[in-house]
């Protein structure tokens, strides 16, 4: 009965204590528990490297026909409106 | 003769083939401040520093490529027209980000009927459901796949995901955007942003559980 209460409370926390946020003594009351619950460990073990997978992902370049129709947009607004007008702040 | 006024600089034709600089860590502040000063070839090492990832989000966002390049168009449209009013509070990505979001969720609030704005859903907090798959996973499972492969799976598993929790696990998890700026960019509390948050990782970790897994540990289970 506890260690289901705290396997639910280990999910609940399962974000802050992978992002590392949480209070150390909080952290290591889930350190404990995952280092005793196999299926907690599994899980944590699993989303840290879900998360890293993902992390590693680089996105690839636009399209270069999509690219050039954002410059030619770009191009035209700029035609438009001008240059950038930083606004200075009201004396 | 008189000077040209500081804005009249380098406003020229953006060349497409010009590289944007990336030999080490890039550093956007020398050319946001540039590029506020009238200096277009900064603001298009910008556009072309970020537009790749924009785009991403905007396609994982949205769903739909057409949609998404209009997304990409409008987000630097509006950073361009805007760029005199950003005054460097975050960093110039992350408003960027703001914009692009916005901008992508229009689109999708546009292509579904008023009754099922995405991120007005309810959130559905308890999370035993989701977790089925409590399976080891092999060593190095992504090296199974090509680049291309494994991207498409990544690209798949989060598009499978709802809106509300995609949106909050492309910010902070693929954009690596704090928990407080993704809250920000979402108009959510930081409470609503965790609880998707471990939705959406807890959803991604069960789909990525099946194909990743140890082979033999169909079974595996402790309890």
């Amino acid at each position: 009965m506890t260690r289901l209460l705290t396997c639910k409370r280990f999910l609940q926390e399962l974000t802050d204590y992978l992002d590392e946020t949480l209070d150390p003594e909080v952290r290591s009351e889930l350190q404990r528990h995952v280092n005793e619950c196999p299926n907690c460990w599994v899980i944590c073990n699993t989303t840290e490297k879900t998360l890293k997978v993902f992390k590693g992902m680089e996105a690839k370049p636009v399209p270069e026909a999509i690219q050039k129709r954002l410059l030619d947009a770009l191009e035209k607004r700029i035609a438009e409106r001008g240059p950038i007008c930083e606004k200075k702040p009201q004396a | 003769m008189s000077s040209p006024p500081p804005n009249s600089v380098s406003v020229g034709k953006l060349d497409p083939a010009a590289e944007p600089p990336v030999s080490g860590p890039f550093d956007e502040a020398p050319l946001v401040a540039r590029a506020k000063a009238g200096d277009m070839s900064a603001f298009s090492d910008l556009v072309k520093h970020y537009d790749r990832r924009v785009f991403r989000m905007a396609k994982q966002i949205t769903q739909n490529d057409d949609d998404a390049e209009d997304v990409l168009q409008e987000t630097f449209l509006k950073a361009y027209t805007h760029l005199g009013d950003f005054q460097g509070n975050s960093k110039f990505y992350t408003w960027l980000v703001r914009i692009a979001v916005n901008e992508a969720l229009m689109k999708l609030r546009k292509r579904r009927s008023s009754r099922t704005v995405p991120l007005d859903e309810p959130i559905d907090t308890g999370e035993d459901e989701v977790v089925r798959e409590i399976a080891v996973w092999d060593e190095n499972p992504e090296q199974q796949y090509s680049r291309d492969e494994l991207g498409s799976i990544l690209e798949e598993a989060v598009e499978s995901l709802k809106p509300a929790y995609r949106t909050v696990f492309i910010l902070r998890d693929i954009e690596e955007m704090s928990i407080e700026e993704t809250a920000e960019a979402l108009d959510l509390s930081i409470s609503a942003v965790k609880s998707r948050l471990l939705r959406a990782r807890l959803q991604l970790r069960e789909k990525l559980t099946r194909l990743f897994k140890r082979k033999g540990d169909d079974a595996f289970a402790y309890l």
